[in-house]
């Protein structure tokens, strides 16, 4: 039976994730409304008379004060409705749901690659510390980790794209032919993964040195328990735990982050809808954009946060009830 | 005498750091008959969990062994890294001095039973060696072992988890049962309890043990002859009655001195009994007497190695005294 500490808890982690959505969306309108230029200089031009950007201004809800401007965000997505795109008038829930698939795909490759990747690699160096293996990845991580995933996307795209040809060199492929469409994954995908293919293996092989040094792993020795087994079941449980974390944050960056990739490699995605919404001051777009970013990024971290409860049975028994201590 | 299941000549553990080596162990004599309870006593950083250690390989990379002979069951070994693992959890099964730290958080103790059988036991299926444990700790005197089976380790007191240790180590049985510090980390009434349950299994059993412990009452309680160590060093060894009640090196009997007397009076006047200075660092160990810079009866002589010396009651004791 679960009990209504653990009803609490979820309650806390979604009221503390509600409320860095609202705060990062009232942070951003406000941002976004300080940098010089609007959509009334951009649609009308910098000589329109004052009577056309009034008027224009009217039309769009921005003649409004800041605050005002908030909650009628606020009470619009409420039903569902993220607002229009000041030029084309397209409703910016339907721009963003065309461009998240393309944005998932990236983040939700990369991811998994940089998991099955990493986490071999950290097992290995795990295993033998200090050795051959070992001292190469963690050469290698560091040098991933610390390229800028754009200088990467640059690099994979002059290199396999247009020296090689091997990969094509722009756009998301055809849409419907799934073929095509992994084919254009690919370099971005590896753009974004290398870094976190890195970074996992560096976290993870660190909390698995300290595990491997506790004492109930001596136990297991002491008993002739195989290193190996040592190492992926009684080790690993534990180490991942801070890994885990990581991803959950990790999942919602690449989603934000995809931001140069999709530039680059020009995929219709959400960071690239969102960089076209900022220099064309197209407020409703960078506002709505953003909103679902965040709201991803929560969502991600929430679910890495309930899964971490769910394998440390100390949590699992903080939260259910009926056990003893 | 049949021959020992245990025999161990001039030990020699040491750790080699920049730009000095720590001698930790410096010329160990052991020997454990069969069926004999041997315990192993001295103050923190006298070596003697490090004798625990060194016989399953458990010492660190960097630690040097070495023996002039080492023979366990009637087979010659050189305690090197391989020899000693290949007795892990078969012939030598150990019960760690930390409950709370010794079983993994984030497995069932049945888990964590069964797999430390697998070695011992490879062609057992899973159930088997789950039933194995489930009965060893109902006799262990864990209640209620059916549901308990399915628990971690924080659903348990630190005297039940004691037990959980307690009957791992039986459940590979083992020809030497370890018992490092077995009760340190416990409070004063549950010690007893474990004090009780390792009795209790030391008359059942045929296995040797070898309790490692600083507590001269624990000593007393479980074995058979006893080994003092200090700084690296066996000071003295015989026979707990022999040793206890009379003891012959000015070490062992200030560490009885030390020991507390429920019966006395109480008197607030009196401070408790302490052995001043501390254990020499190992890095710089002292020539002669490894004792003398805290020993009440030094003397001239004591700048040299004291010779080893017999009682004839199967007591030996290294120190220049004649006679107390």
């Amino acid at each position: 039976m679960r009990s209504a500490s653990l009803q609490i808890h979820l309650g806390f982690k979604l009221a503390t994730a509600a409320l860095a959505v609202a705060g990062s969306v009232v942070l951003l309108m406000a941002l976004t409304r300080l940098i010089p230029g609007d959509p009334a200089t951009v649609i009308l031009g910098s000589r329109a008379t004052p009577e056309a950007v009034a008027a224009l201004n009217a039309r769009i809800g921005l003649d409004k004060p800041l605050i005002e401007q908030v909650f009628s965000f606020f009470g619009k997505v409420a039903s569902g409705d993220l607002g229009e795109d000041v030029f084309n008038g397209r409703p910016v829930l339907s721009l963003v749901l065309n461009a998240l698939p393309n944005t998932a795909a990236v983040a939700v490759a990369a991811m998994l690659c940089a998991v099955a990747l990493g986490v071999p690699l950290a097992l290995f160096s795990a295993r033998w510390p200090g050795g051959k293996t070992d001292r190469m990845v963690a050469f290698l991580s560091v040098g991933f980790i610390s390229t800028p995933s754009f200088v990467v996307s640059v690099f994979l795209l002059m290199v396999f794209s247009v020296h090689l040809r091997w990969f094509p060199v722009l756009g998301a492929g055809e849409s419907g032919d799934l073929g095509d469409q992994l084919w254009h994954l690919v370099l971005p995908t590896a753009a974004l993964a290398a870094g976190w293919v890195g970074y996992i293996a560096r976290l993870l092989r660190s909390s698995l040195l300290e595990i491997l040094g506790e004492n109930h792993v001596r136990t297991l020795r002491a008993y002739g328990v195989s290193e190996t087994k040592i190492l992926m079941k009684y080790a690993l449980k534990p180490a991942i735990l801070p890994t885990l974390a990581v991803l959950g944050m990790g999942f919602g960056e690449l989603l934000g982050g995809a931001v140069f990739a999709e530039v680059i490699f020009n995929r219709p995605g959400l960071g690239s809808l969102i960089y076209d919404a900022i220099r064309t001051r197209n407020y409703p777009v960078v506002q709505g954009g953003v909103f679902v970013i965040v709201m991803l990024y929560v969502l991600t971290n929430l679910v890495a946060d309930l899964s971490q409860s769910l394998i440390d049975p100390r949590e699992r028994a903080r939260l259910t009830s009926g056990r003893g201590h | 005498m049949t021959q020992a299941l245990l025999a161990i000549e001039d030990l020699h553990v040491s750790y080699r750091g920049h730009d000095s080596t720590a001698h930790i162990l410096d010329g160990v004599d052991i020997t454990i008959g069969r069926g004999q309870s041997v315990g192993l006593v001295g103050e923190s950083g006298s070596g003697k969990s490090t004798v625990a250690f060194a016989l399953l390989g458990l010492l660190g990379d960097n630690a040097e062994v070495s023996t002039r002979r080492a023979a366990f069951d009637g087979r010659e070994t050189s305690l090197g890294m391989d020899e000693a693992t290949a007795l892990r959890g078969t012939d030598i099964a150990m019960i760690f001095q930390d409950p709370m730290t010794a079983l993994n958080p984030m497995f069932t103790i049945g888990t964590q039973l069964v797999d430390i059988q697998r070695r011992r036991f490879p062609r057992q299926s899973r159930r088997s060696l789950w039933a194995r444990a489930e009965t060893m700790l109902a006799d262990v005197g864990v209640p209620d072992v059916a549901a308990r089976m399915h628990r971690y380790p924080h659903e348990f007191s630190g005297g039940m988890r004691q037990r959980v240790v307690i009957a791992m180590a039986l459940l590979v049985e083992p020809k030497l049962l370890i018992a490092d510090e077995p009760t340190t980390a416990l409070d004063a009434t549950i010690e007893a309890q474990v004090v009780e349950v390792l009795d209790r299994l030391r008359q059942r059993t045929s296995a040797s043990m070898l309790v490692v412990s600083h507590s001269m009452g624990l000593i007393a309680e479980l074995c058979d002859s006893v080994i003092v160590m200090y700084a690296g060093t066996v000071v003295e060894h015989g026979p707990v009655h022999v040793v206890f009640s009379r003891p012959r090196h000015p070490y062992t009997r200030a560490l009885l001195a030390c020991e507390i007397d429920p019966y006395a009076a109480f008197d607030l006047s009196q401070d408790l009994a302490t052995i001043p200075g501390t254990v020499p660092d190992p890095a710089f160990r002292p020539q002669g007497c490894i004792f003398a810079s805290r020993c009440p009866a030094r003397h001239d002589r004591c700048s040299e190695r004291p010779p080893r010396r017999q009682t004839g009651e199967g007591r030996t004791y290294s120190c220049w005294q004649e006679a107390a």
